[in-house]
């Protein structure tokens, strides 16, 4: 079964995030980095939640990492009433982060905890993407 | 209560402001409430990590989860321009109370300079952080609220600890023999485990049956001192202890998927009470989902974690079993009208009245209830108990 293509709604933006999506416009993952403690930052802020230093850098990020845990949303909301199936999916990166997304390009039901996924950017239209993530090819 | 128990209890010890001529600021939002916050703390000779206070005119849990902190103390609450002099009377209240040591409050607002932001910025009439990052990093991902939120904690506590579908539905059938004892209760037909598993998919691994009600509902508590309380019409129900605690706000940012910031507010409260769960009669845990009770049964410490499928299994969280968890139905079939944690006091209270006919506990005389709020962010715990239990 092939999952329903997925609403792409833009991104919103804000002062500690706009280099995020401008670079996502780009095709191009950024991660934050502190640069007093190294731990990587997710979501992207002004304040390192670890070490509480506001010394922080972007860097790009592999896009690769594994699923952590997901749902298959048999009932969509809003602009995704009509996509169900679908899968939300919590991505464990490489990097360390865990970040919420959806998998796509594959059957739903083939989605696993522990499986490998890669990033991919959606046109959000008027410039701006959307990332989410789909299996890595093996 | 005595309102000169504040006295000298707590002080201002740390300031700054920010303004400038051209009446514009470099930053705005989150980050300028940031930059505030640090240099307050540095006035102070403080640092964020001493902080365990939080409060905020809008989300306290937002600011707390930006910071990467855990508060044992939060307070949005918001009354207009003289909200941070309320901020400081419940931070001093709290601080005199031994609830927190180290408080913080802040504000930022910069329409001057937002004119000049189009995109990006807070904005006019935006919460500060722009429209906050549940709308910019779940919310284009068609995640169902609350929904499909506890679907990635049960699919996860699952995958961790090897929990089935049978065990969380044993949930909503206990709680449903309760129900069948509340006349008041929205659904009082018996259930079965395959009922619930077949009851639509609503976000795997969640059924229908699995899902709270969305129902009308209201109540309300009213709260007195112990010496007043002994001359009223009821029988006093004290409260023996209380915590709180939230270690996020949006479920992506949920530290560990399989454990609920309950941990620590049920210590907290239960290290108050001076009781230890084998002490408690009954248990009013929020259902908003059978996942959300089965969290509450392994973070309370009634189990050991991971254990919550295997300890409900035998049905003892239902009526006769060892256990009384929900005796009023629960959110799964007595009520949900959005925010159910009215109801955990109202049937403890009762209860522990001894005022509940058929469903009554019998010589329970502590009581816990234990509220969730948001998507497993904010836990409460408070214990409960008769003049008996002091």
């Amino acid at each position: 079964m092939t999952a329903n293509p997925l609403p792409v709604p833009a991104p919103s933006p804000n002062f500690d995030t706009q280099e995020f999506w401008d670079a996502a416009a780009q095709g191009k993952f950024l991660l934050k980095r502190c640069d007093s403690c190294g731990v990587i930052i997710w979501y992207p802020r002004f304040v390192c939640p670890d070490c509480h230093s506001t010394d922080t850098s972007w860097f790009e990020g592999s896009g690769k990492g594994t699923i952590y845990t997901y749902t298959i949303v048999r009932k969509g909301q809003g602009p995704y009433k009509d996509a169900a199936p679908f899968v939300v999916a919590y991505v464990e990166l490489e990097e360390g982060p865990r970040i919420l997304t959806n998998i796509v390009e594959c059957d739903p039901e083939s989605v696993s905890i522990g499986q490998a996924v890669e990033v991919v950017f959606q046109d959000a239209g008027d410039g701006a993407a959307l990332y989410r993530f789909r299996p890595t090819e093996t | 209560m005595q309102v000169s128990g504040l006295r000298g209890k707590a002080a201002i010890v740390g300031v700054v402001d920010a303004a400038s001529p051209t009446g514009e600021l470099e930053l705005t939002g989150r980050a300028l409430e940031v930059d505030m916050i640090s240099k307050a703390l540095d006035d102070a000779g403080l640092t964020i990590a001493d902080v365990d206070g939080v409060t905020h005119t809008s989300s306290s849990m937002q600011l707390a989860e930006h910071l990467g902190i855990h508060p044992t103390f939060t307070d949005s609450t918001s009354t207009g321009g003289s909200s941070f002099e309320v901020h400081v009377e419940h931070a001093a209240a709290a601080i005199a109370a031994g609830l927190c040591e180290v408080v913080i409050g802040v504000y930022a607002s910069t329409p001057r300079s937002d004119r000049k932001r189009p995109r990006g910025g807070a904005g006019r009439g935006m919460p500060p952080g722009g429209m906050g990052p549940m709308a910019e990093w779940e919310m284009p991902y068609g995640l169902q609220a609350p929904k499909g939120a506890y679907a990635l904690s049960a699919s996860r506590h699952m995958a961790q600890y090897g929990t089935t579908s049978e065990q969380l539905a044993q949930i909503a059938v206990s709680t449903r023999e309760w129900a069948s004892m509340n006349p008041e209760a929205r659904f009082q037909d018996p259930i079965t485990i395959q009922d619930v598993l077949d009851s639509p998919m609503q976000a795997s691994p969640l059924h229908l049956l699995d899902c709270c009600l969305v129902t009308d509902g209201a109540g309300a508590f009213v709260m007195t001192s112990a010496e007043r309380a002994k001359d009223l019409k009821k029988p006093p129900v004290y409260v023996l202890g209380a915590g709180t605690c939230h270690d996020h706000m949006m479920i992506s940012q949920m530290p560990d998927f399989g454990t609920t910031p309950g941990v620590q507010s049920g210590k907290k409260a239960f290290g108050l009470a001076g009781v230890k769960p084998g002490d408690v009669d009954l248990l009013m845990g929020y259902d908003s989902f059978t996942i959300t009770a089965l969290l509450h049964l392994e973070d309370l410490g009634f189990c050991e974690k991971g254990e919550g499928g295997p300890f409900v299994e035998d049905g003892k969280t239902g009526p006769g079993g060892s256990l009384p968890m929900n005796t009023n139905g629960g959110g799964l079939s007595y009520t949900h009208p959005g925010m159910y944690g009215m109801f955990l006091i109202t049937e403890a209270t009762k209860q522990l009245r001894g005022e509940c006919g058929p469903r009554q506990v019998e010589g329970a005389e502590i009581a816990v209830a234990h509220g969730s709020g948001m998507v497993l962010s904010c836990m409460s715990t408070i214990v409960l108990g008769t003049e008996a239990s002091l």
